[in-house]
């Protein structure tokens, strides 16, 4: 039962109570082995199940009541929200996220935060001041990251969707590794507004569920503009159900050639290119291309984010909330130690690179010259999708690491190679199961022009009934924890 | 692209970071490599391309200024590390133990 997607769950005739009970069960006696959650929230969970039992046909959506778990770096009223740093360790926000206040508002019960990199920077979940989140598929492998927690919950049913935030990848490289889906939707199409700044011009919050349909139902509640997030678009939202089982037949799919070359894992490779000839039987023309830009993507990345992460942060001073350091004999001294032993070592890492690239004399040639690139790259995509309706590329270049085992930064951000283009141009993008490599899921990733998630989840879920793929599920290990 | 320990120590200085004297020297490594890698934005042909700040077509979204509620002092203050009173409480600014403030200046 905890296995299956969401809109099976609320069609199954059991109470809403009975299916909160099922992931709180879950989440309380196997989030000791995997680490998903950084708070458990059982009795909200439970709250808004009875709430929607009492409602009956007055119910505020047809998912009312059903439970979902949210990543750490979303604003909860009254709630902890930790971002996965000593900084915020104990912070209670005065306010909520437009995107949970638009989950609360249909009904649906919060089931606990799930576990990140610290303020959502990193690919594996290894980078929380909490401890690492470990892959339900093989807990010696990392989820991915950042959202790890919440692709880690819904891979181990201890959730049956959550909400991840995507920078460079954060929501579908994890669901690519936990062998879930993930979408990253249109810059502006989701309301930021609550979720904690990393990267302002990139950062986009979307679902992770365990199926195409759940994203598209997920994506149809959060989606909208919202007057407190002035970077969200004032776009009507489609109703993302109506158009999802046409199928593919007629539509042109890309295979961008610099997405499956060096460094891609022959077995990754394979599977997705599996993926791309199911398209192909189901009526798509699928072509190779290229994206010759694409290969600067990372570099104009690891100039743009940590820029923005640089100003985003320097809100952390010790003076009106967070963490403070003991023994400041100044105020230049508080700030300084504050932000010495509130951040970990990564953050403190893209601070100083996106400081030292925003500094005098270095500003021309690193920000402004990766923000140029950034429009070739957009430039770039525009021209492809006047060829094609959509893009299919494999979503990371291998399957999930061990714990432990990328310790070298840069290694570590080679991950996220085929997920930040997307971001970069602002796209939509999809992650969904499309085989394994040595034992371990492998995740597609489909992108679109901005703004047609439509097109994108019809196309995603036609994928995804041809390829018809056994779900993943955990190591047996896992499940023998004694209820 | 090699960055010496004494550019990390003024670039800590800018992020108001401090560091102990192995995370300079670790730094001064990362930071070099990870520079190393982004230079290769320097082959890319970009004159006269303008810059993506954003990627959103609009600009300026405006609304009517009305005022509406705020958060609650008392709320925001229960958060703060230290307080006195209605008031966050800090290390002295000006005068003793304050670095740079109002030097030379008129206040």
């Amino acid at each position: 039962m905890a296995w299956r997607p969401v809109h099976e769950l609320a069609a199954s005739g059991a109470s809403r109570r009975e299916i909160a009970e099922l992931f709180v069960e879950r989440a309380a006696r196997l989030d000791g082995r995997v680490h998903a959650f950084l708070t458990q929230t059982p009795e909200r969970a439970l709250e808004a199940a009875e709430r929607a039992d009492r409602a009956g046909g007055g119910r505020p959506s047809p998912w009312a009541g059903l439970p979902v778990a949210l990543k750490d770096n979303l604003v909860t009223r009254g709630l902890r929200t930790t971002c996965a740093s000593r900084m915020l360790a104990d912070w209670v926000p005065p306010y909520t996220a437009t995107a949970v206040e638009r989950l609360e508002a249909a009904g649906l019960g919060c089931l606990g935060k799930t576990n990140l990199d610290e303020f959502a920077m990193g690919s594996s979940t290894e980078h929380s001041a909490f401890g690492p989140t470990r892959n339900p598929v093989d807990l010696e492998r990392v989820p991915g990251g950042s959202s790890g927690g919440s692709a880690a919950a819904v891979a181990a049913a201890m959730a049956p969707w959550a909400l991840g935030s995507d920078t460079g990848g954060s929501i579908r490289q994890p669901a690519a590794y936990c062998g879930v889906v993930g979408l990253k939707p249109s810059y502006g199409r989701v309301s930021r507004y609550g979720l904690v700044a990393f990267a302002s011009s990139l950062d986009q919050i979307g679902p992770i569920t365990r199926d195409v349909r759940d994203a598209a139902i997920l994506l149809g509640l959060i989606a909208g503009h919202d007057p407190r997030d002035a970077t969200s678009a004032e776009r009507p939202v489609p109703d993302y159900l109506e158009r999802l089982e046409e199928g593919v037949r007629g539509l042109r799919v890309g295979l961008p050639r610099e997405y499956f070359g060096e460094g891609v894992a022959p077995e990754v490779r394979e599977a997705v290119l599996g993926a791309a000839r199911a398209l192909e039987r189901e009526g798509a023309r699928v072509e190779e291309t290229e994206l010759p830009s694409t290969r600067y993507a990372l570099a104009a990345y690891y100039v743009v984010a940590p820029a923005e992460a640089s100003a985003n942060l320097a809100r952390y001073d010790g003076v009106r909330y967070g963490f403070r350091a003991a023994g400041a004999t100044s105020y230049a001294d508080l700030y300084d130690r504050t932000r010495q032993k509130g951040f970990g070592a990564e953050v403190r890492r893209r601070i100083m690179l996106g400081t030292y690239a925003l500094s005098a004399g270095y500003y021309d040639q690193y920000y402004l010259k990766a923000q140029q690139v950034r429009t070739l790259i957009r430039r770039e995509f525009g021209e492809a999708f006047r060829r094609f309706d959509l893009l299919l590329t494999p979503t990371a270049p291998t399957a999930a690491f061990r714990l432990g085992e990328v310790s070298d930064p840069l290694t570590m951000y080679m991950n996220d190679i085929c997920t930040i283009p997307a971001n970069l141009a602002g796209l939509p993008a999809i992650s969904l199961p499309c085989g394994s490599a040595g034992g371990l899921p492998v995740g597609a990733q489909l992108m679109a022009a901005p703004f047609e998630e439509a097109l994108l989840l019809r196309a995603a879920r036609a994928l995804e009934a041809a390829l018809s793929l056994q779900p993943w599920r955990p190591a047996a290990e896992l499940e023998e924890v004694a209820p | 692209m090699a960055i010496s320990p004494d550019e990390v120590r003024h670039v800590a200085r800018l992020a108001r970071l401090a560091l102990d004297e192995g995370e300079v020297e670790r730094l001064a490594g990362e930071l070099g490599a990870i520079l190393e890698y982004v230079a290769q934005l320097q082959r890319v042909e970009t004159a006269g391309v303008p810059p993506t700040a954003h990627v959103l077509d609009q600009v300026n979204a405006l609304r009517e200024d009305e005022p509406g509620p705020g958060l609650e002092r008392e709320v925001l203050l229960e958060e703060a590390p230290d307080r006195e009173g209605p008031f966050w409480r800090v290390p002295r600014v000006i005068g003793e133990g304050g670095e740079n403030v109002g030097e030379g200046e008129e206040r």
